[in-house]
């Protein structure tokens, strides 16, 4: 067992928010989802405020040892999810070692582009009893300062400042890596009353579409130049391919903080999630390795 | 249809077969559920999985179960890209990795339809447990018809028995597309339904068809996908009148008209 944030965790990995669709898996995996569910407790894919179809695609791009992607946040809105989704979600179960079945609690990751936005995803949280803590994606601009809310150590203060008045539950940060110090990012928000932070997000990638050949006729089309592969531009990278990044991120963090850290990035084995636990994480989160195999935490969390 | 085993699992290569540039893998499955015609498996080498050019794959490929019996299931290939380049080379012996059978199969055609399958090369792949399904139901195929781009690709279409044939370059069947095909049959009645598997101006010009002759059919689509079971969000094609499908899990058989258009995958 595991103590983070005053929850009681079967084992120390859980999922990276966005990377395990749990009513996709029951339709697919049926009972034996529940039954073996991989992860002590469930982060859920971010929700807003307002429903998000999420990017046109494509959406993934391959690289070496990695993965692109775009997606774009799709989800049915707050609404929705309080309604439909969170009583589906608020009671699953993992295995400790022991092999008694204790609850994987419900955390759930909210997005806003304002304060207030970010207010009443906060304050609908706090009010569900299900939902047991609070993880914040603060990768995203603030549409009144153009910031990047998570790249900022003193707008991400503030902003966890003002969430924290919000609700007395666990409130995760999930710091990006796109910035120039992530460890006085974590600073901030620690100062701000974060309970625990998380990271790493994706990291900001490009991939570009196959060269296509100049046509002749070419002269005033677009044809021959280099287009985004991505519907949305640029997406994230994620993957083995970003491992070494993020031992180093979680690493400085956990050095400079005094709160519990989750790290996460390219984790495939017991030996990568031992890693991050040796650099001051308390738990670590599966990713991109739970679309190779869905088991894939249950797996890593047998090799701790 | 049956669950999905939770977890990868080992399968062992026990025949490769090649027809044309197709590569038949079969593979050693004991417990492999039996899919749904139209289900496909995500498949990935055990070995040097990564090691092509630019250091992939990485995640695994989707591919439609071709056949599934005697404790076996069949998968067809063409070497198209770092992933099923690795996955032709496996031979007897060789392993890998299998998660499925995922997504949503065919829908067996109602009560005085024929059943007319439509493939576009390595698009035969689900037709072909299909027809044996209708076969087993005592429905039987009414049509098959099968598009290639040459002789040596049209070898494929020995896996299915009594196929008509087109190509592309006029040297197996009717010169053109299989499409062409499929409009004589409809020519003939309406009272059908449509299966399709193939590249994407294939199966819209099924769709086009059977919207405007009122025609039901079901699509068999491909996108690029990293997880196969819902998970990513990566293999989403727009939906008619908004939003998207997911092709692992809404599909990858859908109803013609979920679609306002089949458009070309995410592939790489």
């Amino acid at each position: 067992m595991v103590s983070f944030c005053g929850l009681e965790l079967a084992h120390p990995v859980i999922n990276g928010s966005g990377t395990f669709d749990v009513h996709a898996a029951r339709r697919t995996f049926g009972d034996a989802l529940d039954e073996r569910f991989p992860f002590a407790a469930l982060v859920s894919k971010t929700i807003t405020l307002e429903p998000r179809e999420g990017n046109p695609p494509p959406r993934l791009w391959e690289t070496a040892q990695g993965l692109i992607n775009s997606i774009g946040l799709p989800n049915r809105g707050l609404e929705a999810y309080m309604r439909d989704e969170v009583p589906l979600l608020a009671n699953l179960t993992a295995a400790a070692r022991s092999g008694e079945r204790v609850p994987a609690p419900l955390i759930t990751n909210v997005m806003g582009a304002s304060a207030p936005e970010l207010e009443r995803l906060v304050e609908a949280c706090d009010a569900r009893p299900e939902i047991a803590a609070i993880e914040l994606n603060v990768s995203c601009p603030n549409v009144k300062s153009g910031l990047d809310i998570g790249a900022d150590p003193a707008e991400l203060e503030a902003v966890v400042r003002a969430m924290r008045a919000r609700t007395g539950k666990p409130l995760i940060v999930k710091l990006t890596p796109n910035c120039a110090d992530v460890a006085a990012c974590a600073a901030g928000a620690q100062a701000g009353g974060a309970d625990a932070l998380s990271l790493i997000n994706t990291l900001r990638a490009l991939a570009l579409a196959p060269a296509r050949p100049a046509r002749p006729d070419a002269v005033r089309s677009k044809i021959g130049q280099r287009a985004p592969w991505l519907g949305a531009r640029t997406g994230g990278l994620s993957g083995p391919v970003v491992r070494a990044v993020a031992l180093a991120q979680v690493a400085a963090v956990a050095e400079r903080v005094e709160i519990p850290v989750v790290g996460m990035g390219g984790v495939q084995t017991g030996a990568h999630a031992r890693d991050l636990l040796d650099v001051g994480a308390t738990l670590v989160a599966i990713g991109t390795e739970n679309f190779r195999d869905p088991a894939a935490a249950a797996t890593i969390a047998r090799a701790l | 249809m049956s669950d999905a085993p939770f977890a990868r699992r080992l399968l062992t290569i026990t025949a490769s077969e090649r027809y044309g540039p197709y590569i038949v893998q079969r593979a050693s499955d004991p417990d492999g559920p039996a899919p749904a015609p139209g289900q496909f498996t995500m498949l990935a080498a055990t070995e040097r999985w990564g090691g092509g050019d630019d250091g992939r794959p990485f995640v695994a490929r989707a591919f439609s179960v071709m056949r599934h019996r005697d404790g076996e299931a069949h998968y067809v290939l063409e070497d198209v890209g770092p992933g099923t380049r690795r996955l032709c080379e496996l031979g007897a012996g060789d392993q890998m990795w299998a998660l499925g059978p995922l997504g949503r199969g065919f829908v067996g055609p109602e009560e005085g339809r024929r059943a007319l399958l439509v493939g576009g090369g390595i698009g035969i792949a689900p037709l072909v447990i299909l027809a044996d399904e209708l076969v087993r139901a005592g429905t039987h195929a009414s049509a098959v018809m099968l598009g290639f781009r040459d002789r040596a690709r049209a070898r494929a279409a020995e896996l299915i028995d009594g196929a008509l044939l087109a190509s592309d370059d006029g040297s197996v069947g009717h010169h053109g597309p299989c499409t062409d095909l499929l409009a004589a049959e409809l020519e003939r009645g309406r009272d059908a339904v449509v299966y399709a598997c193939g590249p994407a101006p294939m199966l819209e010009a099924v769709r086009a068809m059977c919207a405007a002759g009122r025609v039901p059919c079901q699509l068999a689509l491909e996108a690029g996908m990293a997880c196969g079971f819902g998970a990513c969000f990566g293999c989403v094609v727009p939906r008619r009148g908004g939003g998207y499908l997911r092709v692992c899990v809404d599909g990858p058989v859908v109803a013609g008209e979920e679609l306002e258009r089949v458009t070309e995958p995410g592939a790489q």
